[in-house]
């Protein structure tokens, strides 16, 4: 389960979050500027918003505490389980796809390594691209290998970032599926930030909204987006 | 030709840029990666060297490195000697006068590598230091070319420094930049052209050396 209690300020955006994920898998929805971005990288720990601001903050994940200003708590990244994919793959230029993927395995034996970089790979369907370099890749591979080195360490915690948008809609979804399984099967709590509600549709995820930096809805997709999908369904009818 | 001055003079800067090196690297990438308010007057700190003249350091590195004050009087308690007029004095001189040659192409380089890719390799539990060996470095392998080779020829033409703190001793402190001196001042001029038309030498190939390296001609014009 995923607590957070979060207050941030950049510039004149303020985030303003307060809420319990217990879901597998949660869908947090909202338009561009939302704040979306934001909060993943303040869950992940990249941003220390959180810390310099006199409001107070505090995450944790399965009881385990992550960040809490009121102590001085603040776990890094590398050391919260946590994983995120964000749109841009952010791929290491100078290394191999295979290097890429093994880069957070730094403490395993070679050879366990090497078998859990071909599982990530045979899961995003990329085995193929294995002795492949980033800039050989289109968007849509560059994607799926930055998704296979997220899940290499074991996460506990995956944040996705709309990270399928170089996908097209039939692959996007054969990869969500066969990650929301993996996820299912390897107790990871994932969150996707989206603000395409086909998205949350078909995962039947828990819906989180966001607007405006704040949270105003949560609960299931049908009951949230409720909205959201009349305005899908209306416009299908009219084209 | 003083060959024990040019064999001399390249040691130096061999053992300079060496040092160099390894101080700068850590350096320049706490310079980019922290987040210290302190670090905007270490940087200042470290570029200092490019604006103080030459003598002005040797004075300063002299008396602090002699019998006059605590840290010289330590040293020389350590080593038995003092630093001044010996060539590990001379590479101490050496590495502050050129640090910031060896700092500044680093900061530059380290800080065109994109900020999501060191956020990705944090997320990927990566330290500090398996930041700078395994991503900053590799990134940034024609700045710290260009920090090897411009500390070693700042190096090779240092003259300043040499005379304050290392003074004119054949075997130890005498560098081609000091046999230049000597023989202008002797009015030796065709000696003195061929120490300088090495040291000009040294300069344009190693210069050269690090430009090819770099991208090919036009290559942004086409781009």
């Amino acid at each position: 389960m995923l607590e957070l209690a979060l207050k941030a300020r950049r510039g004149s955006f303020h985030l303003e979050v307060e809420c319990r994920l217990a879901s597998d898998w949660t869908v947090v929805f909202g338009p561009s500027g939302a704040g979306k971005s934001t909060l993943l990288r303040l869950l992940a720990g990249l941003d220390k918003a959180v810390r310099s601001d006199a409001a107070t903050g505090k995450i944790s994940l399965d009881g385990q505490v992550l960040t809490e200003t009121a102590r001085g708590v603040w776990c890094k990244p590398g050391r919260r389980h946590t994983s995120l994919v964000a749109q841009q793959p952010s791929l290491f230029p100078h290394l191999s796809i295979e290097a890429n993927v093994a880069y957070g395995l730094g403490s395993l034996d070679s050879t366990i390594r090497a078998t859990r970089v071909a599982e990530m790979l045979e899961l995003v369907d990329a085995m193929d691209l294995i002795k492949r370099r980033p800039q050989d890749l289109s968007g849509g591979q560059a994607q799926r290998i930055a998704l296979a080195r997220a899940l290499a360490p074991g996460p506990r915690l995956l944040l996705l970032d709309e990270p399928f948008s170089a996908l097209d809609g039939i692959a996007s979804d054969a990869l969500i599926g066969r990650l929301q399984t993996w996820a299912r099967v390897n107790r990871v709590l994932t969150v996707l930030a989206t603000h395409d509600a086909t998205d949350a549709f078909s995962t039947g995820a828990e819906v989180a909204l966001l607007r405006e930096g704040r949270l105003v809805a949560q609960g299931p997709a049908t009951e949230v987006l409720q909205a959201e999908r009349e305005r899908i369904a209306l416009r299908l009818m009219s084209t | 030709m003083d060959w024990q001055a040019f064999a001399l003079t390249l040691r130096l800067a061999s053992v300079t840029t060496a040092i160099l090196l390894a101080v700068a690297i850590p350096l320049a990438a706490l310079l980019v990666l922290g987040r210290s308010r302190w670090l905007a007057a270490l940087e200042a700190l470290a570029a200092l060297p490019l604006v103080l003249p030459p003598t002005v350091l040797g004075f300063f590195l002299l008396v602090l490195l002699g019998p006059r004050t605590a840290i010289g009087r330590g040293i020389i308690a350590l080593l038995g000697h003092p630093l001044a007029f010996s060539f590990d004095g001379l590479v101490v001189g050496s590495v502050i006068y050129s640090l910031p040659f060896a700092v500044q192409p680093l900061v530059a380089g380290f800080a065109a590598v994109q900020p999501n890719l060191v956020d990705a390799a944090r997320l990927l539990g990566a330290g500090p230091a398996k930041i700078v060996f395994t991503l900053l470095v590799p990134l940034a392998r024609r700045s710290l070319v260009a920090a090897a080779v411009l500390s070693f020829l700042h190096t090779v033409g240092e003259f300043g420094v040499v005379l304050m703190l290392g003074g004119d001793i054949p075997g130890s402190t005498r560098t081609l930049s000091i046999v230049l001196y000597n023989q202008v001042e002797n009015f030796d001029y065709a000696a003195a052209n061929r120490t300088a038309t090495i040291l000009l030498g040294l300069s344009v190939v190693a210069l050269a050396a690090l430009y090819s390296k770099g991208e090919k001609r036009g290559s942004a014009r086409r781009a």
